[in-house]
């Protein structure tokens, strides 16, 4: 099974926005991260495929920083965040927007203070004017200034999508993060969070890393896309070429088929 | 198969399991602190975790107060009279609550009020992903989560304890002038006159100490809570009856440091 070293090549001499090179991370005995090799060059919307514990999420958390990895390097624009000082390190962490999978709206907090946190947490604006711009990016995701005022419980699983996307953005990030973005949505919903997931993408001019194993979403929202197997890329290429790649274990996860080299070894 | 080596090995393990624990706990609490000395502060999250720990606690601290000084007058009252000590029932209450009871009982208290509370929502912080956002959020967790809670605790607990002396004398202050005849002024003279400097600053020096272990011990459960509801309900229970046993252990510690000769 080769890795291939990047998913989509940068153009010659082009540093990749996102390019992460040998990343390992283990659980006791247990190898979830064996050796990804992944680029993301800048302006493309790469998806992330791959089934149920293939280590996805600990692909997207050891990116973010919540997981330190074993070894292997994260590169944003060129700069290991693994090898910088902790000060530079949280700096780097604003420019990168995230979308949890479930929303993790603050419980505590009314959604205009969720929308507008991160411009709140680093000084950027003042309480009044967070307020207005929490109006403004509410309405960018399709909501009314009006639903500022409650407080997360009181949304639907779509609105609540929408104020987390909505939070995302709030800082204009260099590049968004999105964690499984249409579960626990019903298939019209999913598709108005992907729309304006790619319509938020496209304003910012951001770079973006979806994780999903939803097929139909990854369509929607992709460029390129990258297949994660047992804690390795085992495919990559543009997002169209999902459906037809070519490799045995893309095809029968894209085509939802029991039977392949997956559950083989599955059955083990 | 040795039961003996077996045995052995079993107690090895809870002992290294206990240090283990122990040495999570203190770097958490230093951690917690050191965000008390590095800025930014958040403010409005301080004032949030006293009022809940001070304003919300308040009934049910001088409740338990109250009844606590009117039991205690009645129950020295009963014990003392079978040597005609009657007269040293203000003494007592007064000693009793400010040292001992006042901050014990208030502890308590607010350790399953709030040592539950804290836990609960910091556990499902943590399961919900809450506390991953808000470090994608350019916020530290400690310093936003737990360090206001630590100083809150510190702060809150003692302010309790001051009205919780107050209630709790004049609790014993009711049932003796009202229930066992005693003279109103006179019984308030006895009080004032026993009652020392020391016996309430070494209450409130325990209260601040019972208020940290409260908030550390719920927080530290709490952001470490892990496996769904599963994992929020044993934090929370956690939190309570360490935070409990902790109160009672300090006590102790405390009282033979203020008190043993």
């Amino acid at each position: 099974m080769s890795t291939p070293p990047a998913s989509v090549p940068p153009a010659r001499g082009e540093v990749p926005r996102l390019r992460i090179r040998g990343l390992r991370k283990s659980f006791g005995d247990k190898r979830v991260l064996d050796g990804i090799d992944l680029d993301v060059p800048r302006g493309t919307s790469m998806v992330v495929i791959g089934g149920s514990g293939s280590g996805k999420s600990v692909l997207l958390k050891c990116i973010l920083g919540l997981i330190a990895p074993d070894d292997g390097v994260i590169e944003l624009d060129g700069r290991n965040l693994l090898a910088l000082p902790r000060r530079e390190r949280l700096a780097q962490r604003a420019r990168i927007g995230m979308l949890f999978q479930n929303g993790a709206l603050f419980d505590s907090l009314p959604v205009w203070e969720n929308v507008s946190f991160g411009l709140l947490a680093r000084r950027m604006v003042g309480r009044r004017e967070a307020r207005e711009r929490a109006a403004d990016l509410l309405a960018q995701v399709g909501l009314a200034a009006s639903v500022g005022a409650l407080s997360p419980a009181e949304l639907s699983g779509g609105m609540q999508k929408r104020v987390a996307l909505a939070r995302a953005i709030a800082a204009q990030p260099d590049i968004l993060f999105f964690d499984e973005p249409t579960t626990g949505l019903d298939p019209i919903m999913g598709a108005v969070i992907d729309g304006l997931i790619v319509d938020c993408v496209k304003r910012l001019g951001s770079t973006a890393v979806a994780i999903t194993h939803d097929m139909a979403s990854a369509a929607r929202i992709g460029d390129a896309a990258a297949m994660i197997h047992r804690g390795r890329i085992i495919w990559s290429g543009p997002a169209g070429a999902l459906l037809d790649s070519g490799n045995a274990e893309v095809d029968q996860f894209t085509h939802g088929r029991r039977e392949g080299p997956i559950q083989m070894e599955l059955r083990r | 198969m040795n039961p003996l080596l077996d045995s052995l090995a079993a107690i090895g393990r809870a002992a290294i399991g206990f240090v283990r624990e122990a040495g999570a706990l203190t770097l958490f609490a230093l951690e917690g602190l050191s965000h008390l000395l590095r800025p930014p502060f958040y403010w409005r999250r301080f004032v949030m975790a006293l009022t809940e720990m001070g304003y919300f606690s308040l009934p049910v601290v001088a409740l338990t107060a109250v009844f606590t000084g009117m039991v205690l007058a009645l129950q020295t009252y009963t014990g003392f009279s079978r040597f005609n000590a009657e007269s040293a029932i203000a003494n007592v209450v007064v000693i009793s609550i400010t040292r001992e009871l006042g901050p014990v009982l208030a502890g308590l208290m607010v350790a399953g009020r709030i040592g539950a509370a804290t836990a609960a929502e910091l556990g499902t912080m943590r399961v919900t992903d809450q506390i991953d956002a808000l470090s994608t959020l350019s916020t530290e967790p400690m310093k936003y989560l737990v360090a206001p809670r630590l100083l809150a605790g510190v702060i809150a607990l003692p302010l309790l304890v001051v009205i919780a002396d107050i209630l709790g004398v004049m609790g014993g202050f009711i049932v003796a002038s009202v229930k066992l005849g005693f003279a109103p002024l006179t019984y308030l003279h006895n009080t004032f006159s026993f009652m020392q400097a020391g016996d309430v600053i070494s209450g409130l020096v325990k209260a601040a100490v019972f208020g940290f272990l409260i908030a550390l011990l719920g927080s530290y459960r709490g952001y470490f809570s892990r496996g769904g509801a599963e994992g929020v309900g044993a934090a929370t229970t956690g939190a309570v009856v360490t935070a409990s046993i902790l109160i009672l252990a300090f006590d102790y510690g405390l009282t033979e440091l203020f008190f043993s000769r």
